[in-house]
């Protein structure tokens, strides 16, 4: 890698507001993109953006998180943070994909679920937890891609795949730099020094084994010159959708548990009782 | 040398735990947080650590709750000895650990244990939130996770209590992943017809209501419990306004549909035990 960026200058790349979003990586990468709208129980969340589209000719299913581009799109997507309906949106075409044998393919970049009166009304842990069971029993390939920001519990249901990606200056963590210096050191302006202690950055994830493979970015972050990073970004989709796609169904399930059910094996440790 | 004393405490803790005495000396008056009512210890353990004027739930630690929960003497404690090796080499999280360790006696935020309820053998686990406040670590969920697969192994029906404050943050991004850790081994539990009781006290917040806390057949809480992904700040600086009176209560959980049934503490364990019944034998269709 040759850019040496602190893990704060990347949290900044992640959120440059020019960065690459789920709309253009589906325009860069697909075909005949059909987005599919609504939870079918009472509403569409926009800042859940899905559907299905060709890849290289083969139908897969694409969900991502979308801020947006203008401040209209912005409000209306609440910068990419999903409420309980976009997860169960989410949930719907999952389940369309194992019906009709589709791979999925997601993209990650959210600051996190949304904290609103509403979307905890309407259930914003179970809409989670519901989403992180079923795409880990799905029985067609998942790829998670984390693009920019991956934020806490809200990234984490579009991210249980078989393979897990990231742009080299993508960060993905349990919580923003944010709120972690402000739930652990009660202050929120400390979030440079949380940055350099939450191993956040893809360098220190594909050590930690949580990811599988970095995609390279130019100097400047993918929104200065974004054609090479798509082009990385295809590569290294093809080649581990082909080497998935020759998994037998049980075997996909069993193979996206075992690499979960090992998540944390080394931070364990034992004491006597 | 201080760990001597350490295991030497918690030795006798689970010893305490086994015959059900009350984790507090019994001696003194209490001022109830809920209603400022004044409580003597005595009644407030004798009536399981609820409020006798005007039913507060106090929460309990977890060997306490076991107590309440099963069948005396069948008690059996697994992974006791688990716990988290600071995987991020975080500053000042292992002296806390240590801390944390001797001051509760424990080993991690949840103990997991067989025992029988009425008769009816069960996987049982209980978080408890003074250790770390019951919040999420990779030894956590590996505890939840391997009495999740222990119940599918032995077709047993699963019930866990949690309470928690959301993820570990000394541990990162390893935290984060527990939740995918858990749900995962719930699905398979699931799929495979076991039957999975939740149980949530005060607090269930964060990744823990976003993972295994809230995947149960049945779905159960105390009264009064606040229950929530964000948290009640977070959620007012986002909107802006103070929320309303009651907000993620479990009681604003049953009108929202999260819940089948509020129970209070002294009705829980018969509670538990019709439902066993009510699931037959094993609570899974492969123990039928």
């Amino acid at each position: 890698m040759p850019n040496e960026l602190t893990p704060a200058q990347r949290v900044a790349l992640a959120r440059h507001a020019q960065r690459p979003g789920t709309a253009d990586f589906i325009d860069a990468l697909f075909t005949d993109f059909f987005e599919q709208r609504g939870d079918r129980h009472c509403m569409d969340d926009g800042s859940i953006l899905g559907g299905v589209a060709l890849f290289h000719g083969r139908p897969v299913t694409v969900i991502g998180h979308r801020k947006g581009r203008t401040l209209e799109e912005h409000m209306a997507y609440h910068f990419g943070m999903p409420s309980p309906e976009g997860y169960r949106k989410a949930q719907r075409l999952m389940l369309q994909a194992e019906k009709f044998s589709r791979p999925i393919v997601t993209f990650i970049d959210t600051p996190g679920a949304y904290p609103g009166l509403e979307a905890e009304a309407h259930g914003q842990g179970e809409a989670i937890a519901r989403t992180l069971a079923l795409l880990s029993g799905l029985t067609v390939p998942v790829i998670a891609v984390v693009t920019g920001e991956g934020g806490s519990g809200g990234a984490l249901a579009l991210g249980v795949g078989n393979k897990v990606l990231m742009l080299e200056n993508a960060v993905y963590s349990v919580l923003s730099p944010e709120g972690f210096a402000a739930i652990l050191w009660k202050d929120s302006s400390r979030s440079a020094e949380a940055c350099d202690v939450m191993k956040l950055t893809a360098a220190d994830l594909l050590e930690l084994g949580v990811i599988d493979g970095i995609i390279p970015e130019p100097a400047a972050g993918a929104h200065a010159a974004p054609q090479p990073v798509y082009r990385a970004l295809d590569a290294a989709l093809v080649r581990e959708l082909a080497a998935l796609s020759k998994l037998s169904p049980s075997a996909l399930a069993a193979n996206r548990y075992k690499k979960f059910r090992l998540m944390g094996s080394k931070a364990l440790g034992k004491e006597r009782l | 040398m201080s760990n001597v004393f350490a295991q030497r405490r918690q030795k006798l803790l689970s010893l305490k735990a086994l015959r059900g005495a009350s984790p507090t000396p019994a001696h003194t008056e209490e001022t109830c947080p809920a209603c400022g009512g004044t409580i003597r210890r005595r009644d407030l353990a004798a009536g399981r650590y609820v409020c006798p004027l005007c039913g507060h739930h106090y929460p309990i630690g977890a060997y306490y709750r076991l107590s309440l929960v099963l069948d005396k003497g069948t008690f059996r404690e697994l992974d006791g000895s688990l716990t988290s090796n600071d995987p991020l080499s975080f500053p000042g999280y292992a002296a806390k650990l240590d801390a944390a360790r001797r001051r509760t006696g424990m080993n991690e935020g949840v103990v997991t244990a067989t025992g029988r309820i009425g008769g009816q053998k069960a996987a049982v686990g209980v978080l408890d939130s003074r250790f770390f406040m019951g919040s999420m670590s990779a030894a956590l969920g590996e505890k939840v996770t391997r009495l999740v697969e222990y119940a599918d192994k032995n077709k047993l029906p699963l019930i866990l209590f949690s309470a928690s404050g959301g993820a570990r943050m000394q541990e990162g991004i390893l935290s984060l992943m527990q939740m995918a850790k858990t749900a995962a081994a719930l699905e398979r539990f699931s799929q495979k017809g076991g039957l999975y009781i939740s149980v949530l006290t005060h607090p269930t917040t964060g990744g823990v209501t976003a993972s295994f806390a809230s995947l149960g057949d049945i779905m159960l809480a105390e009264p009064g419990a606040l229950i929530g992904f964000a948290g009640p700040r977070v959620i007012e600086q986002t909107i802006g306004e103070k929320l309303p009176e009651g907000f993620q209560s479990a009681e604003y959980l049953l009108e929202h549909g999260f819940l089948d049934a509020i129970v209070p503490r002294p009705q829980l364990r018969d509670t538990l035990i019709r439902l066993l019944k009510l699931h037959g034998k094993g609570g899974s269709d492969h123990a039928k």
